[in-house]
């Protein structure tokens, strides 16, 4: 019985092949999938203002409705923020990758490796909540100013309007460092992984043709290394415009695109308005991705 | 490669970044023993183990708890089926349609979280679907599936088919075959995929949000204590237990794939 079987599924790869896909399509393609065409559609709902109830017809007011000052100076925040992210976790990253690809002996290497792998995968929340301690107004951080006598600095940036606020675990700067913190291993790996592809070859000879160390850098290090700091960038930006976990701990009232997305289908109910709202998420990605595959970002992934 | 010695601030740079990543974490572990109950005051002000105790009493810790285990565990389940189906399908053959399903698998994981979340919002609001337990583990599930199916993957592209050949000539079935000569081959890297799939389920809050209802995961649980602190003792001793509680999985994963060789990134 089992052979005759087994004999069948061998002799008919095709009915096998739709065997074994049957499950993982379904489940991506109808289950996943299917929620996305509902995102969709519901975006094309509405909320009626004095009922409260969603409107089940086609119409464009959800998406009308995105086009407040307020919510513009949300995705104005949100992408801003994402950008800076993206830059400071590639400054970051690059010299340790760079150590990890080029100087670091095997032992050191798989030590460093492990050193970005564990905060990757250790809990998100609990990386986040540390900050919450170290950021704290009476914290580790006021405590080195004041021990080095620079309360004085801490206050002036926290006076600066925009970035500041009433304390470091309350602003803007707080959730830029905490961001850059929490994306940093995701802009690492790619980095190192392209370092690791460019042959040393390639740099003895730029110095054997008398480049100084920082000509061979910039001229030929940098632009074969550049498609993976744009692959980092995609996690780092992504990840940036569709959290709301860290705005919401270290923020004020001003909100972040996802905090925006979880307000409107949480207290007030209009789905349809957060709906129209995450594809300007995804637009703004749409658009990225399209530079990073021309920049050849896909293939360093 | 060793050979090169660094410039000194290149080492420094190298050096600070490391810190950067890891000091944090360790913070949590120093506040976990503080005395102070209502602030994050540096020098702590005393060392205590009381707040373990209390926290181990906390029955609403332990229910969050409870539900984050069972779910990831079902999730995980899904995710090694689903993963290692998908996995296998398209190592050995092409078929049209091949690159979509590899594209469908990243998806979960390539869009912003939020949208995943309120995709599926929005989809239980469409059918009116109560949320549930089941509602969680959906979510879980398809963003679960990418981690087993990337290891999966990698794992089969190391093996050679020869050895399945070979126990079919030597008239194993098919059964036989997977039983005996594949399982053994995918078993670390099922191990290693499970491990990590359970990992990003048991500490997923994005998604989760979006459909869990009034339901509390323990990130659910931990969120909540970050936005509205009341328990800051409390939250101190469960943060450090998540930590001690993620590492062993990750350190034991790091040993199954060996460093470097296996594509770990979420």
């Amino acid at each position: 019985m089992i052979r005759r079987l087994s004999n069948f599924l061998y002799l008919r790869p095709t009915v096998f092949l739709v065997l074994m896909l049957a499950l993982p399509v379904f489940w991506l393609g109808v289950v996943y999938f299917g929620s996305l065409v509902s995102l969709l559609i519901n975006s094309f709902f509405y909320l009626d203002d004095f009922s409260g109830i969603i409107v089940r017809q086609f119409s464009l007011r959800s998406y009308s409705g995105l086009f407040t000052a307020a919510n513009l100076d949300i995705f104005q925040r949100t992408a801003s923020m994402a950008a800076l992210v993206t830059l400071m976790c590639a400054l970051l990253a690059f010299p340790l990758a760079y150590y990890m690809a080029r100087v670091a002996g095997k032992r050191l290497k798989a030590l460093l490796y492990l050193s970005v792998m564990l905060p990757l995968w250790s809990s998100y929340l609990v990386r986040v909540y540390s900050w919450k301690l170290i950021l704290a107004k009476e914290g580790i951080i006021s405590w080195l100013f004041k021990t080095l006598g620079m309360t004085w600095l801490l206050e002036g940036v926290l006076n600066i309007p925009v970035i500041g606020g009433p304390s470091l675990s309350i602003s803007s700067i707080g959730i830029f460092v905490v961001f850059v913190y929490v994306w940093l291993p995701y802009m690492v790996l790619p980095i190192q992984a392209a370092l690791e592809r460019v042959p040393i070859s390639l740099m003895e000879a730029s110095g054997d043709l008398g480049a100084k160390p920082s000509q061979t850098f910039r001229k030929v290090t940098l632009p074969l290394v550049f498609p993976g700091v744009v692959a980092g960038s995609i996690f780092t930006f992504s990840l940036t415009l569709g959290d709301f976990i860290v705005p919401t701990v270290l923020g004020n009232s001003s909100f972040f695109i996802g905090q925006a997305v979880l307000s409107h289908q949480g207290t007030s109910g209009n789905i349809p308005l957060a709906a129209a709202m995450t594809t300007v998420p995804m637009l703004i990605m749409g658009i990225y991705l399209t530079v990073a595959r021309k920049l050849g970002a896909f293939e360093a992934l | 490669m060793s050979n090169r010695r660094p410039s000194r601030i290149l080492s420094l740079s190298t050096l600070m970044v490391v810190l950067f990543l890891n000091l944090p974490v360790w913070i949590i572990g120093l506040y976990a023993f503080t005395t102070d109950e209502a602030a994050f005051s540096f020098p702590l002000p005393g060392f205590t183990t009381r707040w373990f105790g209390v926290a181990f009493n906390r029955t609403d810790f332990w229910d969050a708890f409870g539900l984050s285990v069972r779910v990831a565990s079902i999730a995980t389940v899904l995710a090694l089926i689903l993963g290692t189906l998908a996995a296998a399908a398209v190592f050995r053959s092409k078929f049209f349609g091949r690159e979509a399903v590899s594209f469908l698998m990243v998806l979960p994981i390539a869009l912003p979280g939020i949208v995943t979340g309120i995709a599926l919002r929005s989809a239980i609001g469409l059918m009116e679907l109560p949320f549930s337990f089941w509602t969680i583990i959906v979510g879980h599930a398809t963003f679960c599936v990418v981690v087993v199916y990337n290891n999966v993957i990698a794992r089969f592209r190391r093996t050679s088919w020869s050895l399945v050949e070979a126990s079919m000539d030597l008239g194993a079935n098919g059964f036989q075959t997977f039983r005996y000569v594949i399982l053994p081959q995918l078993s670390t890297a099922l191990l290693a995929g499970g491990m990590l799939a359970f990992a990003l389920s048991f500490d997923e809050v994005i998604v989760t949000t979006f459909t869990a209802g009034q339901q509390s995961t323990l990130p659910i649980w931990i969120f909540s204590q970050l936005t509205r602190p009341r328990d800051r003792p409390v939250t101190n001793v469960v943060a450090l237990f998540v930590i001690l509680l993620t590492a062993v999985p990750i350190l034991l994963a790091n040993r199954l794939t060996e460093a470097g060789e296996q594509d770990l990134g979420k």
